[in-house]
């Protein structure tokens, strides 16, 4: 997936300025920035969800699977049912083997029957990425996936998804946790107030915190990276 | 379209307190309004003293009328409750048993017949009431003033019969009865017969011409006031009514009352249940995903008002046969039905969807849904005159906005012949559906997004 010079304002707002950046098959990258930075509007234009005022994105070839921050999904539904629903939406040509493929890969087999509503909030998100994944999309769009999961339920979901990356699905994920960006991610897009101020692995990230926050280099990387935002007028 | 509609009929099913309010309360009113129109409008209790003796009666001239029977009259029109004293009837009309207690006094009859004496009394007649309530008491004074003029009526009927026949007495002759005796009325046609012979064999001269007078007099006397008998019994009712209808014909009440529980039943259906389920979509963050290329925006409004027809033709054709316990309907025209209640409901389905459209909250929207079809249905019913020339103007062009007036007309036409043409109110169900859903369509890209 490429993506350049991406704009995108809403009213007088700047919501993206000229965005750019690229991600390779097999490879997890995290959008990390403080809220307002950008990061949903930035994936909702990957997505296809949202147009972008200026730039454009390139998603070669298969489909782009978008899993949005808060599960798209019905809670009345059992997860067979909402699975089936999508699957026959995207018009498989076997729902049910499709159907059958998601409850294996996500672990929700014995669950099948069970209604969305009753489930907790970390197996609920596992449905919505693999509702994401009907497609069997060659790019994987998160949207701050382990909000409001407990640590088990995080572990369980980045075990999934790098799983995914490993079978070569591109992974872009947002989040405003830099731990977790640090720990899944191959590659980090810092964004802050629609601005793209570092597209790097984490060593690089860390070492640009170092150089241009010294005061803070010997803090914990959080602290440091917030000292970073400040030092570059965030 | 289909695995959509499969989609929200599950959900529908899953979520049994929507779906027994969307089906209960639409039977609850048929119910009710087959109960109403079957059984008429119930005739108020009011108490009732009669004090007035058995044998009274009202006399003209001394003659004793025949009894106009007022009571029996009274307790056809009210449910009348017998009490034996005053003080009975009030606790009765403090307690809320009765709306009114209705008192004739002794001396009822006595000051009747003083009407027609030099010193005349002023009849009257006791109505206790309970003001606590201004509605009830306005009710009480329509329907006490009705019963009291009815009285009225039926006595100067008598009257001016009993008026008649002397007046036909006095000009034909004859035996009027006296004391158990009689006197014979030679009458004025009589008199004039005899006044014509006697005349001849009188002398030219004064007394001749004189006499001339007064057989001219009793002559046309007896040919002229044979008209001031119908004018007597005109006095008693002066003007009849006649009525033309005007201007369209009006539905049977009680086939305007099933097209109204119908239209009432199909309305919040529609409304409700399409509203609730487009904001679901926005609720439940499936929106976005569902018209990321799976599905068009038209295409989901589409199976959304298809999901409000389907549900509402199904409830308000039960609600209809349901029904038929109470009213006879005419089956034969169920053509006409299905074509009020698809195009009905897809107008009504329209409107839900562009509310629906608006919020993304399922209980904001059915707030709303509730505060928009609830006043637009109630000025739907509010007849022309019965309100000022300018507020009624705007009452029709808000009703006309909104698609529960045309189907009540659709529904009206559709149920009986003779109610209007159905043309005309599906054309305009059919423009606003248009519209409502354009603006739908408009309200999806302003808030759908994310």
């Amino acid at each position: 997936m490429l993506a350049r010079g991406l704009t995108k304002r809403f009213g007088d707002r700047e919501a993206l300025r000229g965005v750019s950046f690229g991600a390779a098959p097999g490879e997890l990258v995290a959008v990390i920035g403080p809220n307002g930075a950008g990061k949903t509007t930035l994936l909702s234009i990957l997505a296809g969800i949202q147009t972008a005022d200026g730039g454009e994105v390139e998603t070669g070839k298969g489909a782009v699977g978008w899993v949005p921050q808060q599960a798209a999904l019905y809670r009345r539904l059992t997860v067979e049912e909402n699975l089936l629903l999508f699957a026959r939406l995207e018009k498989h040509e076997d729902p049910h083997a499709s159907v059958a493929e998601m409850l294996e890969l996500t672990g929700l087999g014995e669950r099948r029957g069970e209604i969305v509503a009753r489930l907790s909030g970390g197996n609920q998100q596992r449905i919505n990425i693999a509702i994401g994944l009907l497609s069997r999309p060659g790019v994987l769009l998160l949207d701050e996936p382990s909000v409001g999961l407990d640590p088990r339920q995080r572990a369980r979901l980045w075990e999934f998804v790098s799983a995914l990356a490993v079978r070569g699905t591109t992974v872009i994920f947002s989040t405003h946790d830099i731990q977790e960006a640090e720990r899944y991610g191959n590659r980090m897009l810092v964004l802050a107030d629609g601005e793209a101020l570092f597209d790097g692995p984490a060593d690089e990230l860390r070492e640009a915190v170092r150089t241009e926050a010294p005061g803070a280099a010997d803090r914990d990387f959080e602290t440091a990276f917030v000292a970073y935002l400040h030092h570059r007028g965030h | 379209m289909r695995w959509l509609l499969l989609k929200d009929l599950q959900i529908l099913r899953r979520s049994p307190l929507q779906a027994a309010l969307l089906i209960v309360y639409p039977v609850l009113i048929a119910i009710l309004v087959g109960l109403a129109v079957s059984r008429g409008p119930s005739e108020p209790r009011v108490a009732l003293l009669n004090e007035v003796p058995q044998n009274a009666r009202v006399s003209l001239s001394g003659k004793k009328l025949p009894s106009a029977n007022v009571q029996r009259r009274i307790c056809g029109k009210v449910e009348c409750v017998h009490v034996s004293s005053r003080a009975e009837a009030m606790a009765k009309v403090e307690s809320g048993d009765v709306l009114a207690a209705l008192i004739l006094p002794e001396d009822l009859v006595n000051k009747i017949n003083s009407l027609s004496t030099l010193s005349p009394g002023v009849p009257h007649v006791e109505v206790l009431v309970n003001e606590s309530d201004p509605l009830k008491a306005s009710v009480v004074d329509d329907k006490i003033e009705a019963l009291l003029a009815q009285a009225n009526l039926t006595l100067a009927k008598r009257i001016a019969v009993e008026g008649g026949r002397y007046l036909n007495l006095v000009i034909k002759g004859g035996r009027l009865p006296v004391l158990g005796g009689g006197i014979d009325i030679l009458g004025l046609q009589a008199s004039a017969h005899i006044l014509e012979a006697i005349e001849p064999a009188l002398e030219d001269g004064p007394l001749k011409v004189a006499l001339g007078q007064v057989t001219n007099f009793a002559r046309e006397a007896g040919e002229n006031l044979d008209i001031a008998g119908p004018l007597i019994q005109r006095l008693a009712q002066p003007i009849a009514v006649k009525k033309i209808p005007v201007g369209g014909s009006s539905p049977p009440l009680e086939t305007f009352a099933i097209a109204v529980a119908a239209t009432f039943t199909l309305a919040f259906i529609a409304v409700l249940l399409v509203a609730g389920s487009l904001a679901l979509e926005r609720e439940e963050n499936a929106f976005p995903r569902l018209t990321r290329g799976l599905v068009s925006s038209e295409a989901l409004l589409g199976e959304k008002v298809l999901l409000g027809v389907v549900v509402g033709l199904i409830v308000t054709l039960l609600m209809l046969a349901g029904l038929t316990i109470f009213v006879p309907l005419e089956w034969g025209r169920f053509g006409l039905w299905l074509a009020a209640i698809v195009v009905g409901g897809a107008s009504l389905a329209a409107a839900g969807a562009a509310l629906g459209a608006a919020a993304r909250e399922v209980r904001a929207v059915s707030l709303l849904a509730f505060m928009v079809t609830l006043p637009v249905a109630f000025l739907s019913l509010v007849p022309s005159g019965t309100v000022g020339k300018g507020l009624f103007d705007v009452i029709k062009v808000i009703t006309a906005l909104f698609p529960f007036k045309p189907t009540l007309d659709a529904m009206t036409s559709a149920l009986e012949a003779g109610n209007g043409g159905i043309g005309g109110p599906l054309l305009h169900l059919a423009i606003l559906a248009v519209a409502y859903t354009a603006i739908a369509r408009l309200a999806l890209r302003r808030f759908g997004r994310v």
